[in-house]
C-alpha cells in the first residue's frame, strides 16, 4: 500500500502543473489590472505604466509563468501585490479558521446525515422516511447566505444567544472558538447534510435488501446491530465518496458562509483577492485548495480498504 | 458531590462563553466596520481612502485643515516668511517623536515631502514652483521658491489624496511608486503590524508619547488630537447585513458607510445613531470619452443637459429623502468656498428629453454605437450607471451597457481604444467632498489632454484658468476664477454633474463628540 501511496502523492505533481498552468493562463487573460486600482483616479497613464513595471505586471506571460513557478519550486509562493505580505503569511493567518469551519461542519454533517440516512432507509415509506427527505431536498435548495441570515437573526439578534458574526482562535479557548463556528457550520453544513443523507438513505436501501442482512435477521441479531454493523459497513464505500466529493462543495460554500458571518477565513481572502486582482494570492490560495482537494480524495480512496477488505492497493 | 450538582456545574461551565459575548465592547476599545478592507499602508503610494484614513491614525502633518478649509500648524510651531513670499519657513513644534522613539527632524519631513510631491497632483504642482526644499537643522525646513505659491500650506494641509503625511527619513527615502513594509509615524496611534490581518482585522494602540496641538479644538484634520481610546480595531465585515447586525449587538461601536437599507433598519434601534460622516456632500459625474465617437462631439455632450435630472440619480443612491442630497450642482462641492451657479443653467432650467432628443438631432448623432461602462459591487457608481443606462436608452442612444465588478471597471476606463475595439463612451462614478473643495485635486476638471484623467478631455482654457486659480492672491480671486472655471466647463462639458449625495455613518448612540469629515478616531469618546 505504501508504494501506492507514495505513486499517488507523485501524481498531484503533475496535477498542480496543470492547476497552476490553468489559473495562470486564467487570470493573464482576465480583465483588470491591479496597477490601474492602486495608482487610483488621480495617477498619469505615466504612474499607472511605473506601478506596473515595479510590480512586474509589463513583463511576458512566459516570464511571469516561469518566474512563478521557479519561485513555487523553491517553496515561495510570492508577495501580495496590495498588502505587500508574503502569500505563505497571508494564508497562515487565514488558515486556521477556515480549517476550523470546516472540520466543525463535516463532524456536524456526518454525524447528523448518517443516523438520518440509515433511520430513513429503515423506515422506508414512513413519514420519518419522507421527512428526512424533504430535509434533504430543502437542505439542497435553500441557499447558504440565507439559512445564515436566518440563523444569525434568530440565534444572535433575537434570542441573544450567539455571537452575529467573527472568529476566534482555538487558542483562546475551545468555548469561544465553538460559540462563533455554530452558526456558520449550521449554515453550511445544510447542503452537505442533505447529499450525505440521501446517498446514505439510497446505498442502505440496497443493501438492506441483501441476503446477509435477511440471514442476520433470521440468526436473530437486533435492529442496531443489522443497520449499524451490518448494513452501514456494506454500504460506508459510496457514503465515504460522496463525503470526499462533498470537500469541494465546502470549500464553495465557505466563501459565502465566511462573508455572511465575518470569518476571516481563506474563502474571503479568495474572493477579496479576485475582486483586487492580487495574482499572487488568488494563484496561491487556488493552488493550495487544489492540493487539498488531491489530498482529500487520496485520503477517501485509502479509506476504501478500512470499509472493504475487498480492496487493495 | 451529587451527580445534579455536577451537570448543574458543567452547564453552567457551558454557559459562560455565551454570558461574556452578550458584555458590551470593552470599554476602552473602539471596534469599527471602515468602508473597505485597508489592503495598502502606505498612504503616498497608493490614494484609498481608507489609506489615508489609516494615515491619519498614524502619521501626522505639518499643517492640518479645518473644517471651514483654514490651513493651521499641526506639527508645525509655526512660520516665517521672507523675501516676499519666496521663503518659507517653518519650525517644528517642541516634543515630537516618531512611534520608535526617534525625534521628528526637519530632514524627515523634508524627506517626506519630496516623495509626496512626486505623487500628489498639488504636490507636484507645488514642486514646479520650489527651488530647493532644505532643513536648516532639526527643527527647521525652508521652502525657497521660484515664486510665491499662496496655497502653499492649504497644500501641506490638503485632506484629499494624497496627505503630505511625515514619516522618518529612512522609510521616506523609499521610491515614490515602491509601497513601504514598515509603518513609523508620529500620529495619535501606533499601528500594530502582528495583528495585521488585511481582510480581517487592522489594530491600533494609542500612542501614549503624542502630544497634541496645545490649543484649540479638533476640527477636521486640525486641533488637539486627544485619544479618548487605548485600542482602535479595524474589522473588516464585508457584508452590509452581518456589520448592522453587529452594530446592533454591540458587537462593534461603528459602522463607517451602512448602504440605505440599512439605515433604515439602524434607525429603529435605539442604541444607535446615524449622522453624515462628513456635513459636505459628495458629488456624482457622468465622465464622456472626449477621444471617440460619439462625445468628442461637444455639442452632443451638451444635448444631454436638458435630460439630466440630478435627485433621479441621487434618490438611487440614497433614497426618495431630500435632505440626503442636493441638486442644482455644478463643478465645486456645494457649501465650500468656490462653489457657484455660473453657467448652471442648462442643468437647473426645466427638464425635457424632447429638448434634448432635438439637440441630439442637431448635434448629428446618427445612432453611432456608445458604450457605458459601470461597476455592480460599488453602490454609488452602480445606482448612477442603472440610472443613466436607462436615460441614455430612452433618449434613443445606440447603448451598449456593460456592468462588471469595479476591478474590470477600473482597468476597461483607462482605455483609449474606440468602441468597436472594446473601449467606452461614458462612466458615472463619485468624488469625496474634499476632491472637489478646489482644482488643485479636481482630476475630472482637467483638460490637459492625454495626460487627464480618464476620458481625456482638451481644454486649454481649463488648465490656463487652474494655473491661475494657484497663484491667486486672496478668496476673491479665486472665486472669480472657478466661476470661469465653471462657465467653460459647463460649455465645454468635461463630465455632467449629476448631482451631490450626503454620506451617513452609524455609530452606538453612546459615542459622543466624533470629529466629522472623516472616520477619525481622535475627540471621540463613550459617553
Amino acid at each position: 500500500m505504501w508504494a501506492y501511496v507514495i505513486r499517488r502523492v507523485l501524481a498531484t505533481i503533475p496535477v498542480m502543473a496543470v492547476v497552476a498552468l490553468f489559473v495562470f493562463s486564467l487570470l493573464y487573460l482576465a480583465p483588470g489590472d491591479p496597477a490601474a486600482i492602486i495608482a487610483g483616479d488621480q495617477a498619469t497613464p505615466q504612474d499607472v505604466e511605473r506601478i506596473r513595471a515595479s510590480l512586474g505586471l509589463d513583463r511576458p506571460y512566459l516570464v511571469r509563468f516561469g518566474a512563478w513557478v521557479w519561485d513555487i519550486a523553491h517553496g515561495d509562493l510570492g508577495t501580495s501585490i496590495f498588502t505587500n505580505l508574503p502569500v505563505s503569511r497571508m494564508i497562515e493567518q487565514r488558515i486556521e479558521p477556515t480549517l476550523s469551519l470546516m472540520v466543525v461542519t463535516l463532524i456536524l454533517a456526518i454525524s447528523i446525515a448518517v443516523p438520518m440516512g440509515v433511520v430513513a432507509a429503515w423506515k422506508q415509506g414512513t413519514i420519518i422516511d419522507r421527512a428526512v427527505m424533504g430535509f434533504a431536498v430543502l437542505g439542497f435548495s435553500v441557499p447558504v447566505f440565507v439559512v445564515g441570515y436566518l440563523l444569525a437573526y434568530i440565534f444572535a439578534l433575537e434570542l441573544d444567544w450567539l455571537p452575529v458574526q467573527g472568529y476566534t482562535p482555538f487558542e483562546r479557548g475551545i468555548g469561544p472558538w465553538f460559540q462563533n463556528l455554530i452558526l456558520p457550520a449550521i449554515a453550511l453544513g445544510g447542503v452537505y447534510i442533505a447529499l450525505i443523507a440521501r446517498i446514505t438513505r439510497a446505498t442502505m436501501l440496497e443493501v438492506l435488501s441483501q441476503d446477509y442482512i435477511r440471514t442476520a435477521r433470521a440468526k436473530g441479531a437486533g435492529q442496531v446491530s443489522i443497520l449499524f454493523l451490518h448494513a452501514l459497513k456494506n454500504a460506508a464505500v459510496p457514503i465515504v465518496t460522496v463525503i470526499g466529493i462533498g470537500i469541494a462543495l465546502l470549500i464553495g460554500g465557505a466563501v459565502v458562509t465566511e462573508s455572511v458571518f465575518a470569518i476571516p477565513g481563506l474563502g474571503r481572502l479568495t474572493v477579496d483577492a479576485i475582486l483586487r486582482r492580487d495574482y499572487p494570492v488568488i494563484q496561491g490560495v487556488v493552488l493550495l485548495f487544489s492540493f487539498v482537494y488531491v489530498l482529500v480524495n487520496l485520503v477517501i480512496d485509502l479509506a476504501y480498504t478500512l470499509f472493504d477488505p475487498r480492496i487493495r492497493y | 458531590m451529587r451527580r445534579r450538582d455536577v451537570l448543574m456545574g458543567a452547564a453552567a461551565t457551558a454557559a459562560l462563553p455565551f454570558a461574556a459575548l452578550a458584555q458590551p465592547s470593552q470599554n476602552r476599545v473602539l471596534k469599527m466596520v471602515p468602508q473597505a478592507n485597508l489592503t495598502s499602508v502606505d498612504p503616498i503610494w497608493t490614494t484609498a481612502n481608507i489609506t489615508r484614513n489609516h494615515g491619519y491614525m498614524v502619521f501626522d502633518t505639518l499643517y492640518g485643515m479645518t473644517a471651514d478649509f483654514q490651513p493651521t500648524p499641526q506639527m508645525a510651531a509655526g512660520h516665517v516668511s521672507d523675501d516676499g513670499g519666496r521663503s518659507i519657513t517653518i519650525t517644528l513644534r517642541d516634543g515630537l517623536r516618531f512611534h520608535d522613539g526617534e525625534p521628528v527632524r526637519a530632514i524627515d519631513c523634508t524627506t517626506s515631502l519630496t516623495r509626496w510631491m512626486k505623487r500628489s497632483p498639488s504636490g507636484q504642482k507645488l514642486a514646479s514652483f520650489v527651488e530647493a526644499l532644505e532643513a536648516l537643522d532639526d527643527k527647521r525646513l525652508r521652502f525657497r521658491l521660484k515664486a510665491p505659491f499662496p496655497l502653499l500650506f492649504s497644500a501641506l494641509a490638503q485632506v484629499s489624496n494624497s496627505p503630505p503625511f511625515i514619516m522618518p527619513e529612512r522609510l521616506a527615502r523609499t521610491d515614490a511608486f515602491t509601497q513601504l513594509r514598515e509603518v513609523v509615524g508620529s500620529g495619535p496611534f501606533r499601528f500594530l503590524p502582528g495583528e495585521f490581518n488585511s481582510g480581517s482585522l487592522v489594530a491600533y494602540a494609542k500612542n501614549e508619547a503624542y502630544v497634541p496641538v496645545p490649543t484649540g479644538t479638533p476640527s477636521l484634520t486640525a486641533g488637539p488630537k486627544i485619544v479618548h481610546f487605548d485600542r482602535v480595531e479595524l474589522q473588516i465585515i464585508t457584508d452590509a447585513a452581518t456589520s448592522a447586525a453587529a452594530l446592533q449587538q454591540g458587537e462593534i461601536d461603528w459602522y463607517e458607510q451602512p448602504p440605505p437599507e440599512i439605515q433604515t433598519l439602524l434607525r429603529r434601534n435605539r442604541n444607535v445613531a446615524i449622522s453624515a460622516i462628513d456635513p459636505l456632500p459628495l458629488t456624482g459625474v457622468m465622465r464622456f470619452n472626449h477621444l471617440h465617437e460619439p462625445f468628442n462631439n461637444k455639442k452632443l455632450r451638451q444635448a444631454l443637459l436638458p435630460a439630466i435630472d440630478q435627485s433621479d440619480f441621487m434618490s438611487a443612491i440614497v433614497g426618495p429623502d431630500p435632505s440626503l442630497y442636493k441638486t442644482g450642482v455644478g463643478m465645486f462641492t456645494p457649501g465650500t468656498p468656490l462653489a457657484n451657479t455660473a453657467g448652471l443653467e442648462p442643468l437647473t432650467g426645466p427638464r425635457s428629453l424632447d429638448r434634448a432628443r432635438a439637440l441630439m438631432r442637431e448635434a448629428g448623432y446618427t445612432d453611432q454605437p456608445m458604450r457605458l461602462i459601470g461597476p455592480t459591487d460599488i453602490l454609488a457608481p452602480s445606482a448612477m450607471t442603472q440610472v443613466g443606462a436607462d436615460l441614455f436608452k430612452r433618449l434613443g442612444f445606440n447603448l451598449d451597457a456593460a456592468f462588471s465588478d469595479w476591478g474590470t471597471v477600473v482597468q476597461r476606463r483607462t482605455s483609449k481604444e474606440p468602441v468597436d475595439k472594446g473601449g467606452w463612451s461614458v462612466l458615472f462614478t463619485s468624488f469625496s467632498s474634499f476632491d472637489f473643495v478646489d482644482p488643485s485635486a479636481h482630476f475630472p476638471l482637467r483638460g490637459n489632454g492625454a495626460s487627464a484623467w480618464n476620458g481625456w478631455p482638451t481644454i486649454p482654457r481649463l488648465e490656463e484658468l487652474r494655473d491661475a486659480w494657484f497663484v491667486a492672491p486672496d478668496l476673491a480671486a479665486q472665486q472669480a476664477i472657478a466661476r470661469e472655471i465653471q462657465t467653460v466647463a459647463m460649455d465645454e462639458v468635461p463630465y455632467i454633474p449629476v448631482g451631490a449625495y450626503t454620506s451617513l455613518t452609524a455609530l452606538r448612540s453612546n459615542l459622543v463628540d466624533r470629529v466629522s469629515g472623516l472616520a477619525l478616531f481622535w475627540g471621540i469618546r463613550r459617553a
